[in-house]
């Protein structure tokens, strides 16, 4: 019985983690490559989140649409505006002092929590495709498994494997890889480097988006402020993982997630997310280039 | 020569050519002793088995063509890259190890081929800090701004003051670094390194980015702070008229192997040298 | 000293005081005079502990070049120890005591435990830099909330109680009191704060930070802010003097906390979280990075505006606003197409950067 507790628990982590895994992927893309940490990916999550609660909840002032469109749609508006952010904000600052850009980063994601309050309001609302999901149940022997976990742990496979081979093989991809290297040498080599970039927030924006959902399957109740904690939670993933790597995001996603639960578990709900936060400082003051990321040395 | 050789006696390691030690620093222990250095960058050598003495009052300099790991054997002096091999001893007492601040603290002093100067503050600022370390009051008497603030920050100011005359550069005293222009930043670089009281400099590419004239100014100043600091130089130039014109040893790196030493003319009949070099030397 | 008052650093110092001295006097007078409304006057402390976050995070952003984004932690540890140790006298001296002396012992314990976290959570943030050291601290600041949620103390005859665990497990006996209640904080705290005290403080934080800027260890810490290779370079041990830099910063956010706390009926973590760290830094952008004047008046400003009757409307709006200025003030701060833009549009400020340069630079010829 104890042994089951643990692989419920432990499931449930994978599960949450494939999420964080799906935001760290946004974070690691971007650090990588416009080297800035996007503070404000987390609410972009919340906005994923809203417009795909507005598009497909059946109560009054929604659209009632069917749950594929409501994705497509998220997708889709969360793209534009992870490109149109970069575009107004991150853009002039690109020569800029780090410490700018995290201030500016800073105010977007207020931005976004602070807009969506006013324009929808703090009342709760129950996220809509938790109805589709959640009253499928699998049970192998005594263990039970919700739809919605293997769905969220089906897509963070998914699109894992398809980045992987986007980075490897298109010619996009090799674009990005280079910018990630040297933004000067691939500007020499012909590569836009604005675009490049511009397309990176796209890909983050969209995961973000897809995040966003199963977030709210796993949670249903939204607010606006629901990206703050995944997403930092989420840039821990990406460093504990090593940061610009996939396979890092992947791999510090699911290990989070399942700290997480088993501290939510085992040690006290109201201090999990400390732990968590712990764990983050460990990392970094242990092995800042993360689980399987690489040093960089400052040229003197 | 006596005390060059008792110093040598517990080493475990060959004593390497001091070809280049001038005649008066010959009897004193050398400031600095390069022994088999050598730093591998994953699995590229980057410098391999450099050997380097130099006398007590003595201009070297380091030579060699882009990337022959000139900078690196800096930064290895410096503590800033530990070497993977080999013993660095700085006026008798080894240094591997050691932090950079500490190393500064033993007696090496330094410029950057990339100018590392504390852009927004003043460049009276920009020496009072290199003095740091000779003010000794606390951060209690500092807040209260009790007198042995007053009297140090008033020595620090008339040092600063004193040290900036070495280029004539007193009256750019309230300037913001960062607006300098090129040359006169490269010589406050090198005030900033003398406020430290260093017994050894290490002068990365003085020259770049200078005209002929001040490359001539330059070349004279470096003189004179050996013979007024009495400390010892080592420096990286790529202008060969400079080099051969102060140095009275010369060091060239190719390929991080150290493939000749010599005196100015030594090296410029050196056929290794000339092979190495000769293209460039030409065209300079 | 005539030729003193003739550096730049020097007269920027005394501007400030005076500045801090004049509107300190005009309001005190106001207020003695019945001049300010009620919530005018409410709003006095309050402003006081803000100048005093955002001058203690000036040091930390706009001196030390680091940003923290865990300030309220600080604050918070501040406000809860001080507030623990206002009960604390309270109690023992059988509830009557309550004055300046109360007020000096608790922010003074305040400032020392935040101190003493700031050396604590600084050893390990300070070897790393730039947004990771932002996140870190972030991190810290959570942790602090979290724990002080599950801290409870208080105290009986037989001395100080505390738990990680629940009221139960404090066993107070009889004539005990409970302080600190997880996460329902501290209330019926007696509001000691007064003005005057929030002006001493302001002075005192204002007297420190000038003098630790002026001084060989604020150089450094300046120097490292612009390259930290070349202090290495110069023999200026830089973990030190970041460390020193950041405990100053952490003490000072622990004397805004206890003045806060000791002006408000109760307190609770929660109040000290990520949202308040960065209204913190939205006065010191504001306010403009390094300039402590700067972030005195935002800091001000931005407490006393949403509070102002007209301004009622704005109060939904204003973290919107915030946000939206902060964006702007980086963006127009740090583009050089729109900086140059600015310059043209504001040739003044340009031209003043000019004159003051060159009168500079004459006072230290002679």
């Amino acid at each position: 019985m104890i042994f089951l507790g643990f692989l419920d628990n432990l499931i449930h982590g994978i599960s949450l983690g494939s999420i964080y895994a799906i935001i760290a992927l946004g974070y690691s893309m971007v650090y990588g490559i416009a080297k800035m940490l996007n503070f404000a990916h987390g609410d972009v999550i919340m906005v994923g989140a809203y417009i795909s609660y507005y598009a497909v909840s059946s109560v009054t002032g929604c659209f009632g649409l069917h749950p594929a469109l409501g994705l497509l749609l998220s997708v889709s508006i969360c793209t534009l505006l992870g490109v149109t952010i970069e575009f107004l904000a991150y853009r002039p600052l690109r020569k800029a002092p780090s410490l700018a850009v995290l201030i500016t980063a800073i105010g977007i994601s207020y931005f976004l929590q602070n807009a969506a309050q006013l324009i929808c309001g703090s009342s709760t609302k129950f996220f809509p495709y938790v109805e589709f999901f959640h009253n499928k149940l699998f049970t192998v022997g005594e263990l039970s498994v919700s739809l919605t976990t293997i769905v969220t742990i089906a897509a963070c496979i998914v699109i894992m494997i398809g980045l992987t081979l986007f980075t490897g093989k298109t010619k996009t991809g090799k674009a990005m890889r280079a910018c990630a290297e040297d933004k000067g040498a691939a500007q020499l080599m012909g590569i836009n480097v604005n675009k490049t970039i511009s397309i990176t927030f796209a890909i983050g924006s969209a995961l973000a988006a897809i995040a966003g959902i199963l977030f709210g399957c796993a949670y249903p109740s939204l607010s606006p402020t629901l990206g703050s904690m995944p997403g930092i939670k989420a840039f821990t993933a990406a460093v504990f993982g090593g940061i610009g790597s996939i396979p890092g995001a992947l791999l510090g996603g699911i290990l989070l997630g399942i700290i997480e639960n088993l501290a939510k578990g085992y040690i006290s709900t109201e201090l999990s997310d400390a732990i968590v936060f712990a764990v983050l400082i460990i990392v970094l003051l242990v092995k800042p280039t993360g689980l399987l990321g690489k040093k960089i040395h400052e040229k003197v | 020569m006596a005390d060059l050789k008792n110093f040598q006696k517990g080493k475990m390691v060959e004593f390497p050519s001091r070809s280049i030690v001038p005649e008066r620093d010959v009897n004193k222990t050398p400031i600095l002793e390069c022994i088999h250095l050598g730093i591998d960058f994953g699995g590229l050598r980057a410098v391999d088995d450099f050997n380097l003495t130099i006398g007590q009052t003595e201009i070297a300099g380091l030579i060699g063509p882009n990337g022959a790991g000139k900078t690196t054997v800096f930064n290895m002096l410096t503590g800033v890259y530990p070497p993977t091999r080999g013993t660095i001893v700085v006026n008798g007492m080894p240094i591997v190890g050691k932090s950079t601040a500490q190393i500064n603290r033993m007696g090496i002093g330094r410029t950057f081929q990339n100018i590392r100067l504390f852009g927004n503050l003043s460049v009276e600022d920009n020496v009072k800090i290199a003095l740091h370390n000779s003010m000794h009051y606390s951060l209690f008497e500092a807040i209260f701004r009790l007198p042995r603030y007053w009297k140090e920050e008033k020595k620090a100011h008339e040092r600063a003051l004193e040290l900036l005359s070495i280029f004539n550069m007193e009256h750019m005293a309230g300037w913001q670094a960062g607006s300098l222009p090129y040359g006169a930043q490269r010589r406050l670089e090198i005030v900033r390194a003398l406020a430290t009281e260093p017994k050894l400099i290490l002068l990365d590419e003085p020259a770049a980015g200078m005209n002929p004239s001040e490359t001539t100014d330059l070349m004279e100043n470096i003189v004179k702070i050996r013979d007024d600091f009495q400390i010892a130089v080592l420096l990286i130039e790529h202008d060969m008229n400079l080099v051969m014109g102060i140095c009275e040893g010369i060091c060239v790196l190719n390929f991080g192997q150290v493939i000749a030493k010599g005196t100015a003319e030594q090296i410029q009949a050196n056929p290794a040298v000339i092979e190495a070099y000769l293209g460039k030397q030409e065209a300079q | 000293m005539k030729k003193l008052f003739k550096k730049k650093s020097t007269r920027t110092s005394f501007i400030t005081y005076a500045v801090v001295v004049a509107v300190f006097l005009y309001l005190q007078i106001r207020n003695a005079t019945g001049g300010l409304s009620s919530t005018m006057a409410g709003q006095l402390v309050p402003i006081c502990a803000w100048s005093i976050m955002a001058l203690s995070l000036n040091l930390t952003v706009g001196v030390l070049g680091e940003l923290s984004l865990g300030h309220a932690g600080f604050m918070s540890i501040g406000a809860f120890t001080g507030a623990i140790t206002a009960a604390v006298i309270r109690f023992q001296s059988g509830g009557a005591a309550g004055g300046a002396l109360t007020l000096i012992a608790s922010v003074a314990v305040g400032a020392v435990f935040a101190g003493i976290a700031g050396v604590l959570i600084g050893i390990p943030v300070l070897r790393l830099k730039g947004d990771y050291l932002a996140i870190v601290t972030l991190a810290f600041g959570e942790i602090i909330r979290a724990l002080i949620n599950v801290f409870y103390v208080g105290i009986d005859k037989n001395g100080l109680h505390i738990s990680f665990l629940n009221t139960e497990n404090l066993s107070l006996d009889a004539g005990g009191k409970l302080i600190l209640n997880g996460a329902s904080g501290i209330s019926g705290i007696q509001k000691i704060s007064t003005f005057f005290a929030g002006f001493v403080l302001i002075m005192l934080c204002l007297i420190v930070i000038f003098n630790f800027v002026n001084s060989r260890s604020g150089r450094a810490v300046m120097a490292i802010r612009d390259n930290r290779i070349a202090v290495d370079s110069i023999g200026i041990p830089a973990t030190r003097y970041k460390l020193l830099a950041f405990v100053i910063s952490a003490t000072l956010a622990g004397m805004g906390g206890a003045l806060f706390a000791l002006g408000q009926n109760s307190i609770v973590a929660s109040k000290f979280d990520f949202n308040t760290s960065i209204l913190i830094l939205v006065f010191v952008v504001l306010g403009s990075q390094g300039n402590m004047l700067g972030s005195i008046i935002a800091a001000s400003v931005l407490t006393v505006l949403p509070e102002l009757p007209f301004m009622r409307g704005f109060k939904d709006y204003r973290m919107l606003i915030y946000a939206i200025i902060l964006i702007l003030v980086m963006i127009f701060k740090n583009n050089p197409t729109l900086k140059r833009f600015m310059q043209k549009l504001f040739p003044f400020a340009e031209l003043k950067k000019r004159f003051a340069k060159k009168a500079e630079g004459g006072g230290n010829d002679g």
